[in-house]
This record gives structure tokens, sequence and C-alpha cells, in this order.
């Protein structure tokens, strides 16, 4: 091979884009102008709709952070555990509530009625003690065998197929289908000024995303258990050393996150008026996205990074169709690994 | 009776033992020091007395209760403290809350005892809502011996406690200590500055290979000329 060609070869192995500074100018232009493109020209109601679904994006995105900064890997059931609150809530809803004649819709100004409410604890319940379960049986014991963080990942994934097979296989058993619809009554849109409509679900969804956050701040910079997590987090073996019980906060971390998950699947259920077991599957890429955009370890910029994919996918439904929505959001994530792999508020390795 | 006895213990990582048999005493109130070259085995000492390292065999007693193999987080009710050489500070959490989780098994008077400790460490109380992690290298020592005191431990077992200190700032570390020693309270110190850390304490260990090589008054080991030569720096 001529030297020319071999050194262009070499160099095109080695091409990485942070690399190069004129693919780094472009690829942040072409950031700042995206979200410019999207403040401007954007139609503001997807706008303030894509930042009420934000919030369901978020508190699954911060449980994926929580989960990340007690137990240290990237947990891909995360989006199977919002379907299986949402399956667990809408299997009551639809198969067990009607024969008690709990049946009522249209609470207030919602589509939903209040049996809904009586469903979501049960999801959450079913969430949170399937995570610990699967703590102890699977995740405990590679603890103790001191694995690598991808082999908990892999793990993690496995839960993931495992726990959706499980709900199709439930699904098709239980009611021959793989869509359910929910009972629920017609709602008129909630009219803003700036032509804004916004279903009143979204506001719901978007309003107990916000409490639920605001909940979670208090527990974690307030309460006692709530800085032993931090703590752990930050220092396992000094919190032990400090008497902090650490497979105890482990449970902890997982109810919380997986109760969070439940949720925000059921919400999203809720938005959707439907539920499938490919539900969480598909939001999986947007949680991740979420978490990778506002920095890996921050819960602030987990809720950052909810909202600003979420107003990103909704906005884009205005050019390009809404089956699209997780490709914008994997866009997203790429270039926020290719030009700011520690995201908008993570550390970067020369920062730790 | 002794406070801490620890009798023989071996201990070590995965397959390879690193103490093939230690043993040591500490009377209440008494400070005494661990010197060794690196890699004799004295921070594996410590933790194995605090069951960070479970011991494989030997016996470790606290104030006359077996300990042996207990887990650390429940050893702390017991009256025993401990500061990690490195990582020994909660760098994401601010002083107060550093403080705070140094009383985590306490149910009561936890602020008290905060306000006693920035009595002690004037210098933390200045800085009770800033992040830990961007304290001084010095502050930063502080507040892990403020932390491990918490408790109001009868012992407390200090790992390297001013290594990576500049020497001005070492020795308000080893002041501070002494401010400690004044109230009652006895130590293991695991120091490189041997001299000051001998200063400080009533008896001494020379460890070498895992295995006990000398035990003596510290002021006799100050003024041995092997031990000076081998581990005081002439």
């Amino acid at each position: 091979m001529p030297p020319l060609l071999a050194r262009l070869w070499d160099d095109r192995l080695r091409w990485h884009p942070t690399a190069n500074p004129y693919v780094r100018a472009a690829l942040w232009l072409a950031g700042v102008f995206l979200a410019a493109a999207i403040l401007i020209f954007g139609d503001p109601g997807l706008l303030v709709n894509g930042l009420l679904l934000g919030g369901a994006l978020a508190l699954a995105a911060i449980g994926v952070t929580l989960i990340f900064g007690i137990l240290g890997f990237a947990h891909f059931a995360h989006g199977d555990f919002m379907t299986l609150g949402a399956f667990i809530a809408y299997g009551l809803l639809v198969g067990v509530f009607p024969y008690l004649n709990l049946t009522q819709t249209g609470l207030g100004p919602f589509t939903f009625g209040f049996p809904l409410l009586l469903a979501l604890p049960a999801g959450i319940l079913a969430a949170a003690a399937l995570s610990a379960v699967l703590d102890w049986l699977i995740y405990r014991r590679l603890r103790r065998r001191a694995a690598a963080a991808m082999t908990f990942a892999i793990a993690s994934l496995g839960v993931a197929f495992a726990l959706r097979a499980v709900i199709r296989g439930s699904m098709q058993a239980g009611w021959d289908t793989q869509i359910v619809h929910l009972p629920r009554e017609s709602r008129q849109f909630i009219q803003l000024p700036l032509d804004i409509r916004i279903p009143p679900d979204n506001l719901f969804l978007g309003l107990a995303a916000a409490l639920l956050i605001v909940a979670l701040y208090l527990f974690l910079s307030r309460t006692k258990a709530g800085k032993a997590m931090r703590a752990t987090a930050d220092n396992p073996e000094l919190a032990r050393v400090s008497g902090v019980n650490t497979q105890l906060i482990i449970y902890w971390t997982w109810a919380l996150g997986a109760g969070l998950a439940a949720i925000a699947g059921t919400l999203i259920a809720v938005s959707q008026a439907q539920f499938t077991p490919l539900l969480g599957w598909k939001i999986l890429i947007p949680i991740f996205a979420a978490v990778i955009l506002g920095g890996i370890g921050s819960l602030y910029g987990a809720l950052l990074g909810a909202l600003l994919i979420s107003v990103a996918m909704e906005v884009s439904t205005q050019w390009i169709s809404p089956s699209y929505k997780p490709a914008v959001a994997f866009i997203i994530m790429l270039v926020v690994l290719l030009i700011r792999p520690h995201g908008i508020l993570g550390k970067s390795s020369q920062d730790r | 009776m002794s406070l801490l006895t620890a009798d023989n213990i071996v201990a070590g990582y995965g397959p390879v033992d690193i103490l093939h048999g230690v043993s040591l005493r500490v009377e209440p109130g008494e400070f005494v020091t661990v010197i060794g070259p690196n890699g004799s085995g004295k921070s594996t000492l410590l933790k194995a007395i605090f069951g960070l390292v479970p011991p494989r065999s030997g016996q470790v007693t606290f104030a006359g209760q077996d300990i042996t193999g207990i887990p650390t987080e429940r050893l702390v009710l017991r009256g025993l403290g401990y500061v990690p050489q490195s990582a020994n500070i909660f760098a994401a959490l601010t002083v107060a809350e550093n403080l705070e989780m140094g009383a985590f098994v306490r149910k009561s008077a936890v602020a008290a005892r905060i306000d006693e400790m920035y009595g002690l460490f004037p210098d933390l109380a200045e800085h009770r809502r800033r992040r830990a992690g961007n304290l001084s290298g010095g502050q930063r020592q502080m507040l892990a011996l403020a932390r491990a005191l918490m408790l109001d431990p009868r012992l407390l077992l200090l790992d390297e406690p001013s290594a990576g200190l500049s020497p001005a700032i070492m020795q308000t570390v080893f002041e501070q200590i002494q401010r400690i020693q004044e109230r009652g309270v006895a130590a293991v110190i695991v120091e490189q500055n041997a001299r000051e850390a001998l200063n400080l304490s009533q008896r001494a260990y020379v460890l070498a290979d895992g295995a006990n090589r000398l035990e003596d008054s510290a002021a006799e080991l100050l003024h041995n000329p092997e031990i000076s030569r081998l581990y005081l720096g002439g």
C-alpha cells in the first residue's frame, strides 16, 4: 500500500469525532440550532405537552440514576418494570374491578375514574416487591462474587426479556390479545392561550410527577434514610463504617426505583389510553437518552434530560411521523455521547 | 482488663493471607502506634479488627467481649470508631451531613454532638453547609476525625491520618489528635510519619511481613537506633 494511503487508512481507523475540532464544532452548532428551531418554530402545544409527558420520563430516569448510584450498573429492565406496574394496574382495572362494580370513569376533568387510583398502589407494590426479590435472587449473588458492572447490566437485560415474555404470555392467556384499551370517558381539552390544548390526563401526569419529584427531593435531603442513601451512593464502605446497613439501603433503592417506574408506566398508559406489553421497552431508549444527556449519575441531570428529550420527541412529530420518536431520542443520545459524554450536569472524567 | 485485644489474627484478601498471626492489645485511654514497611499488613490489621476484612483465624475482643467476625455496621454501636486512610469522608454530602452520618445509629442528641464537634474543630463550623468534596486536605482530615468521633467511641482506629498532607497541616492534625487523647479516647494509629505518632503514643508495635516483629514502649522505640534508621528516617 502506498504510504499516503496507508496513513489515511490508519487515520480513518483512529478517527473519532470528539478528537476533530471541526466535527465537534459542527455537532455543537447543529445541537444549538436544533434547540433554537424547536423553541422558535415548535408548536407551543407540543412543547407544553412534551414538558408534561416528560414527567413520566423523569420518574423513570431518576429511578435509573438512583439504581446506578447505589448499585453501579445500568438497569436495562427499568422499562419493563414500568410495563409491570401498568400491567398490574390495568389487570385490576379491566379484569377484576368490573366484577366488584368498581367501574367509574371521568373523575373530575380526567378520563379515568377513582378505580385507577386504587389500582395504582397495587402496581407500585408489585414492582417494588419483585425488584427486591430479584435482587435477592440474582444481583445479591453477583455482588457477593464481585461481578463486573457489565455482568449486572446483562443480567438486568435478561430480566427485561423474561419480564416482558411473562407479561405477554399472561395477556395472551387472560385476554387473548396484546393490546388493552382502557375504560375511559372522553373529555374536552384544556384550552390555553396561543392555541395550546392540553389533554387533562397529561396535566394529571405532569402534576403527579412534579409532586413525586419534590417528595423525593425532600426524602433525599431531609430524612435520615435519604441521607444514608446518598451517603451509600457516595462511599459505600464509609457508610458501612458509619453503621449503615447497606444491604437494606439497596432494597430501599430498588423499591423506590421500581415504584417510581410503576407509577410512570401507569401514567403513560393513562395518557395513551391503552396498554401493550411493549410500553416500557419502547421507552427504554428515551430513558437512557435522558440519563446520558443530563449526565450519568446526576439526579438533577436526569430530570433536565428527561424534560428536554420529551420535548424534542413531541415537537419532532410536527415534522416527522410519531413512530420516529424513539429515533429522535436515540440520535440525541448518540450526539451527546460523541461530543459531551458526561452530559449537561455530569462530571467529566477530568473533573473527578 | 485491656480495652482491645487482637490475638493471633490471620487475614487477607481472596486466597492471599496478609496477616500471619498478629497480636496487639490496647489499654483504656492508651495510644498505640503500629509502624512497619509498606505491605507489612498495618492497614489490614485495622480492617480485621473492625470487621471489614473478616479474620480467617484468631480472636478480637473489645471491652471484654468477643467481637471477631461481627459485621462492621454493628461494631460502631459498641464504641469503636474507624478512620480509613483514603475516601474517609462523604464527598458529595455537606459537612453537617457528614457529621449526621457519623451519628447514623444514634437516635437522639445528634445536634448537640455536632455542635460539640464544631467546638472541637472550629474550622469545620465555618464550612458546615459546604460540600465536603470541596474542603482542603487538612479540613477533610478534620472532618474524617469528627465523623468518627460522633458516636463518642472509646477506641479510634486511625489509618495514616497524615497521608498526603503538607508538614504544616500534618502538625495541626496531630495537635487535633492530641486533643482527642485528652478526652480519654484510646487509639490505634497506623502511620508513615511514625515519629509524630510515637510522640503521642504510650506503646508501639512494629510489623513486618504480616507478623509481630517488635513491641515496646513508644519512648524506647524512639531511641532504638535500628528502628530510628529503618522507620523514622534517621
